[in-house]
């Protein structure tokens, strides 16, 4: 690392404590942070409210997130979205309630020659259609 | 056909993500001739070039590196800017993925041309692919003992569209919140950690190269005077080959959209053009003989921007094309300058009330004039890129934007391309809501 202050590292940090939490930051998870890199607490949740990626409440075990910004939203990202809503039976913002999936619509991915994109457990499926949900629904479920 | 490219050379036959192969083609091989030369000279070649930058404000990169304080006792550092993140803009993720090493080549060669020992390019953190296929490269050069003396990280942001804006950026990098600073001072004289900094977009640095193995004079040959080259033009929307397309600056917007991108699907009529991003102000079918270089486009009254082009047919609702716009900008305001916190928020009501027809003539005007105390009065421009593009919608499609005030409701009546369309802004939070005893 060739950062000359520690405090450069705080998302990779956060990044890494999300992952050993479930996917998300309990007060415990920031604590954590504070205390390797010796930042108040205060200083630690600013940081983490801050970005998308970081997440202050629990989330399901996979997550879908759908692009509804406008180059996706042109050739059919709502039609996207609702098939997922209507196949895991959650609004978007939700997490199924055997806590398998978090759906989140989300701004854009940087995948708009290939739209609509859909990014599943942070990997990007471009494009997919409504036609496409249900497989990838059944994918996450399989893999439970 | 106006595709030429230069980026994105071998790409297509060759897997240049692979040292091997990226030096077959003559890769590093501009990296061993800048370090021949004095560092001084590669800024001079860059300014002769008049390579401007492609991030979207279009800023001379060499009059840049030229601005950045001397003998400051500190150290001087180079950021690429790799937070893609303006709607419709996809082309530097191209490049990271596809031809990472030119891109590496390229911070080398900036790098030795500031005298820089210490290079960050900030990743945007949802670009996963990416951050997989750039490590990969970083490695490679190591290995092979590219590097130098030079220290290159990738640093990982976690989304959030305003660390694409510099000052932000570098707070970002800092381990703070993305929000940006006042200027001056700029970063050439205290940017990242205090320090003199050079921030370049991607495109930008991967450009950094061909300069030196061709010199300056020649790049200025390439494409359109005053902004020479060619961009990698990020195509997407109502269009039958949506992709990125790497042309020289001055094709025009016809030449993209017709002979390269094939028109709108079904022969559809276009009714109006985002050329760069989001962020830009729309262009109409009228303005197709628009030549699509920093200037040109200036001129027709909108912005070349990130070179991000929306096509937009006839099925769309402005109205609603607005609205989401606007919400994207509220979502990613980052809530320290007022004008631009309340605005974004303010003009997302006002075009929900006008959407729903619910909206009297007066707030039409309102709109504007919240449009009108957004622009300019903030830190930075995410303020004017939610507002700029907002007049526009209305001065050029106010009979629509009419209609929905005076029919009560959209006169599409359910059948726009956009309706529904739900945006992030709307989505609940997972915060357990206390049940209210009856």
């Amino acid at each position: 690392m060739s950062y000359p202050d520690r405090r450069s590292t705080i998302l990779n940090e956060l990044r890494e404590a999300q992952s050993r939490h479930d996917g998300w930051l309990p007060p415990e998870a920031l604590q954590e942070v504070s205390d390797e890199l010796d930042l108040a607490p205060a200083q630690v949740k600013a940081v983490a409210s801050f970005y998308d990626m970081l997440h202050l409440e629990p989330v399901g075990r996979h997550m879908v997130e759908v692009c509804t910004n406008l180059s996706c939203a042109l050739v059919g990202a709502q039609a996207v979205l609702e098939a997922f809503q209507d196949e895991l039976g959650v609004r978007a913002g939700e997490t199924t309630e055997d806590g398998a999936v978090t759906l989140r619509a989300v701004e854009c991915l940087g995948g708009c020659g290939r739209a609509t994109v859909v990014a599943v457990d942070h990997r990007y499926r471009e494009p997919v259609s409504a036609e496409d949900v249900p497989a990838i629904v059944g994918e996450l479920r399989d893999g439970r | 056909m106006a595709v030429r490219e230069l980026l994105l050379a071998g790409a297509d036959e060759r897997d240049l993500t692979k040292l091997k192969e990226y030096q077959a083609l003559g890769g590093y091989e501009s990296l061993a001739k800048a370090r021949g030369m004095k560092p001084e000279a590669v800024v001079e070649e860059l300014i002769a070039s008049n390579l401007r930058g492609r991030g979207g404000a279009g800023f001379p990169m060499g009059r840049k590196a030229s601005f950045l304080a001397k003998e400051t006792g500190k150290p001087t550092y180079l950021v690429v800017n790799a937070d893609e993140s303006e709607p419709g803009t996809f082309k530097d993720r191209e490049i990271l993925t596809r031809s990472p090493h030119r891109l590496l080549e390229g911070c080398l060669c900036a790098a030795h041309a500031i005298e820089s020992e210490n290079v960050f390019v900030y990743l945007r953190g949802e670009y996963l692919d990416a951050y997989e296929v750039l490590s990969q490269a970083l490695e490679d050069a190591r290995r092979a003992g590219l590097l130098g003396d030079v220290s290159l990280t990738i640093h990982r942001g976690a989304g959030a569209y305003i660390c694409g804006e510099e000052s932000a950026l570098l707070e970002s990098l800092e381990g703070k919140r993305g929000q940006p600073r006042s200027r001056p001072p700029f970063p050439a004289v205290s940017g990242l950690y205090a320090s003199p900094t050079l921030i370049n977009n991607v495109q930008t640095v991967a450009t950094v190269p061909l300069i030196v193995e061709h010199g300056g004079a020649w790049y200025a040959s390439v494409g359109a005077e005053p902004s020479p080259g060619t961009v990698v033009f990020s195509l997407s929307g109502n269009i039958s080959r949506p992709g990125n397309y790497e042309l020289e600056l001055g094709t025009p917007l016809r030449t993209l959209l017709y002979n390269i991108g094939g028109g709108p699907p079904g022969g559809r009529a276009i009714k109006a053009i985002i050329p760069g991003g989001s962020s830009t102000t729309v262009m109409t079918p009228d303005q197709l003989d628009t030549a699509l270089d920093f200037n040109s486009v200036a001129e027709s009254g909108s912005q070349l921007g990130a070179a991000a082009v929306i096509v937009i047919d006839d099925r769309a609702c402005m109205v609603q094309l607005a609205l989401r716009a606007s919400q994207f900008y509220m979502h990613e305001s980052c809530g320290k300058c007022t004008p631009c916190r309340e605005g974004t928020r303010w003009m997302v009501q006002l075009l929900r009330k006008i959407e729903d027809g619910e909206a009297v003539q007066s707030e039409l005007d309102l709109l504007l004039s919240v449009c009108d105390r957004m622009m300019g009065k903030c830190l930075c421009a995410l303020g004017d890129f939610a507002a700029g593009p907002v007049i526009q919608y209305v001065a050029h499609f106010s009979d629509e934007f009419q209609r929905h005030l005076d029919e009560g409701g959209c006169p599409f009546h359910g059948e726009s391309s956009l309706d529904g369309i739900f945006a992030p802004v709307d989505q609940h939070s997972h915060s357990p809501v206390a049940e209210v005893p009856a």
